[in-house]
């Protein structure tokens, strides 16, 4: 709060003491950071008026483990249903299984620090007490309530090897509704007014889509026997595509709003992000075509499961970064004012 | 406050049903029938005329002391003589002090001081009654009060202080109530947007998704709180405790159509006297959130006050937002299946 900066430009964000000018702070115009890169900005230096530099919006009072990691997990869950029905369907019953027990579990835990991060636990039923199409959250939990019993009854029928019609049964519908799972998060974190969120809301789910899928491939290549995680292979490929071609769309199309993407501890994580993704679908291509050359036995799991894990850790540290993203940009007033003055220039004319 | 302490005065055992249903967007004159209130009474707000705020902050004081809300804690900002910093979980009123350097238009400032001189006044106390009430021209030049502001040759000052009352703008297209996914947020059969804590369960959703940063969810309590609109006192028939304890009546309540009218004369008024910064609010229900049950009259750009110049509800845009979802959705059900058609050899 009373903090302030010392930067090469002189003292940022100190509260005006005795000398204060009347109206100096009041008023304060914006210093934009620069970029430490040296990149050219990608929308035009902002003017604009706050009080006394404070946010406009207040940021969502989540824990970041406990969201981000929601919203990795969920994903993770929601393609894995995906893998385990295909490879049921197509007799590769280690993937089927790696996948089966990846979403159950995935989902378990997400719904834990779901609840963990309600400020009254023991309520969490109350999310079930209406259905409100305008509640992303609410139908988010009523998806998972019926999604998430389908993926443990489909991995326990799997493991225990019982009540196969019926495991068979949970994993086909938990692969109709995986997809949903994926995707809604997205919804989530749109139908909100924070500006980096919600001025993404077209091509945000894309991006959880693909990285959902990416993560999925990963664990599949980590885990299952490589005869069967040709498909796995070709998910993480499609998955990495996919996540990072809805990014770029996303921040082109975002203005100013895609500033907090390209900042600080953000930024660091999409980067992180994006190498581990495409190193991860890299590696996992080169597997593919070397499986088909019919050597790919020979070279073990080791680089498999090295691309499993990287596309795991691409795809948690891509909600964290999109997370963080957020929470930066619902605390400057900056990215609240600027486009909202925008709009009414445009308007008027 | 205990749970449920409140929604007693509400209608019984809770919100009736449907009232956390979010409204069609556009402007909509009467909210509480379409949020399904059978017979309400009009719609009632508040509109805040910043233009007399004293900065007195009884609105503040009112507020906590009637709605029992805790204090949120003592920090010294040198924002002005804003200690409070903003609305939250713990601030239902907030008043905003802007100090700049800019004339407050033709009005008169009423610096000069030539009044009775206070200060004589008070040493004469008690020696010779009605001697201290010197005529205005003896008041002795340069006397402390008024030497500082500096006065433009016009007679204007050149500094103006600002002060505003902000609180919750019960908005007619609420965000925090169509997100809530317990249906906690619910519309009052006056057209207020109330949150029942004993339904809440801290989610926080409501949170970011208010344009205007008001709800707050409280630090060791868990659960969201905001402006009630003095539910209980609506009930009743009173008026809520910060208009009521605004010794200037720059809070003024009553039935929303009313308050309009009274605007738009205090408008015109202000403008006529020559304070063409005067400007409405918040009162349009053609705005991004269909109209503000509780707008202002404000002295310069919203922004100015830390409030949003256009605010836009967000779920406007949420039934594209769920196309976006199911087509990606179904675009990943496509890649899975990708993955598994076999490959001609
Ligand atoms: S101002 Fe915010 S908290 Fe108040 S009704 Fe509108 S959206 Fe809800
Ligand atoms: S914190 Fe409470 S009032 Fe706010 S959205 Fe969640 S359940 Fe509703």
């Amino acid at each position: 709060m009373s903090e302030s900066d010392v930067t090469r430009g002189g003292l940022e964000g100190a509260r005006p003491g005795r000398e204060a000018v009347t109206g100096a702070h009041a008023g304060r115009r914006r210093r934009r950071r620069r970029d430490r890169r040296g990149e050219q900005p990608v929308v035009p230096e902002a003017h604009f008026s706050s009080y006394y530099g404070r946010p406009v919006l207040k940021a969502p009072p989540w824990r970041a483990l406990d969201i981000a990691g929601y919203l990795f997990l969920g994903g993770l869950a929601g393609a894995s249903s995906l893998l385990a029905a295909g490879g049921q369907v197509t007799g590769r019953p280690g993937l089927a299984r790696v996948a089966k027990l990846g979403a159950a579990g995935a989902i378990t835990v997400s719904l834990g620090a779901l609840v963990h991060d309600l400020g009254r636990p023991a309520r969490f039923v109350n999310m079930l007490r209406v259905v409100k199409p305008t509640s992303p959250m609410n139908i988010g939990s009523w998806l998972l309530a019926g999604y998430a019993p389908l993926t443990v009854a489909a991995a326990a029928a799997d493991v225990t090897g019982r009540l196969r019609v019926m495991g068979a049964g949970a994993t086909a519908v938990a692969a109709v509704l995986g997809p949903a799972v994926t995707t809604y998060t997205a919804v989530l974190l749109s139908d909100t007014a924070v500006p980096s969120w919600h001025e993404g809301y077209r091509e945000l789910p894309f991006v959880f889509a693909g990285s959902g899928a990416a993560a999925a491939a990963g664990l599949a290549l980590a885990c299952a026997p490589p005869a069967q995680t040709e498909p796995a292979r070709r998910m993480a490929v499609l998955g990495a595509v996919t996540e990072l071609g809805a990014f770029r769309l996303m921040k082109r199309r975002m203005g100013l709003v895609a500033e907090p993407f390209e900042q600080g501890r953000p930024h660091r994580l999409l980067r992180g992000a994006e190498l581990l993704t495409t190193a991860g679908a890299a590696l996992a291509a080169c597997a593919d075509a070397v499986g088909r050359a019919g050597v790919g036995r020979r070279l073990g799991r080791v680089p498999a499961a090295v691309a499993g894990a990287a596309l795991l850790t691409g795809s948690a540290a891509l909600r964290f970064g999109v997370f963080h993203a957020g929470v930066a940009s619902a605390q400057d007033p900056a990215y609240t004012v600027v486009p909202q003055r925008e709009r009414l220039r445009a308007r008027s004319g | 406050m205990n749970d449920g302490e409140r929604t007693a005065a509400g209608p019984a055992g809770g919100a009736p049903p449907d009232t956390h249903r979010s409204l069609p967007h556009g402007p909509r004159a009467d909210v509480a029938r379409a949020a399904g209130h059978r017979d309400p009474p009009p719609r009632m707000g508040f509109f805040t005329d910043t233009s007399v705020c004293i900065g007195c902050k009884a609105c503040e004081v009112a507020c906590k002391e009637w709605n029992g809300v805790p204090e949120h804690g003592l920090e010294l900002t040198g924002m002005s003589y804003d200690n409070t910093q903003g609305l939250g979980a713990n601030s239902w009123r907030h008043v905003a002090f802007v100090e700049q350097r800019k004339p407050l238009g033709g009005q008169e400032p009423g610096v000069a001081h030539a009044g009775p001189d206070v200060f004589k006044a008070a040493r004469a106390l008690g020696t010779s009654p009605g001697a201290g009430t010197p005529a205005p021209e003896t008041a002795p030049a340069g006397a402390p009060a008024g030497e500082i502001p500096p006065v433009a040759p016009g007679g204007r000052t050149e500094l103006r202080w600002l002060m505003s009352s902000d609180v919750c703008k019960h908005c007619t297209q609420a965000a925090c109530l169509d997100v809530c996914p317990t249906g906690a947020l619910f519309r009052t059969e006056f057209g207020t947007v109330v949150l029942q804590e004993d339904v809440c369960n801290g989610c926080g959703y409501c949170v970011p998704a208010c344009p205007y940063g008001v709800v707050g969810r409280r630090e060791g309590d868990g659960r969201a709180w905001k402006c009630t609109l003095c539910y209980d006192r609506l009930g009743a028939g009173l008026e809520p405790a910060c208009a009521k304890a605004c010794p200037t009546d720059s809070i003024q309540f009553g039935p929303l159509e009313e308050l309009r009218e009274r605007a738009a004369a205090r408008v015109a008024q202000l403008h006529a006297a020559g304070v063409r910064d005067a400007r409405l609010y918040g009162e349009s229900p053609e705005d991004g959130v269909g109209g503000d049950g509780a707008f202002f009259l404000l002295l310069d750009e919203p922004e100015v006050y830390g409030l949003p110049p256009d605010p836009v509800v967000t779920t406007r845009d949420l039934p594209a937002m769920w196309k976006q979802a199911a087509l990606a959705a179904v675009s990943l059900a496509a890649l899975g299946v990708a993955g598994f058609v076999r490959r001609p050899r």
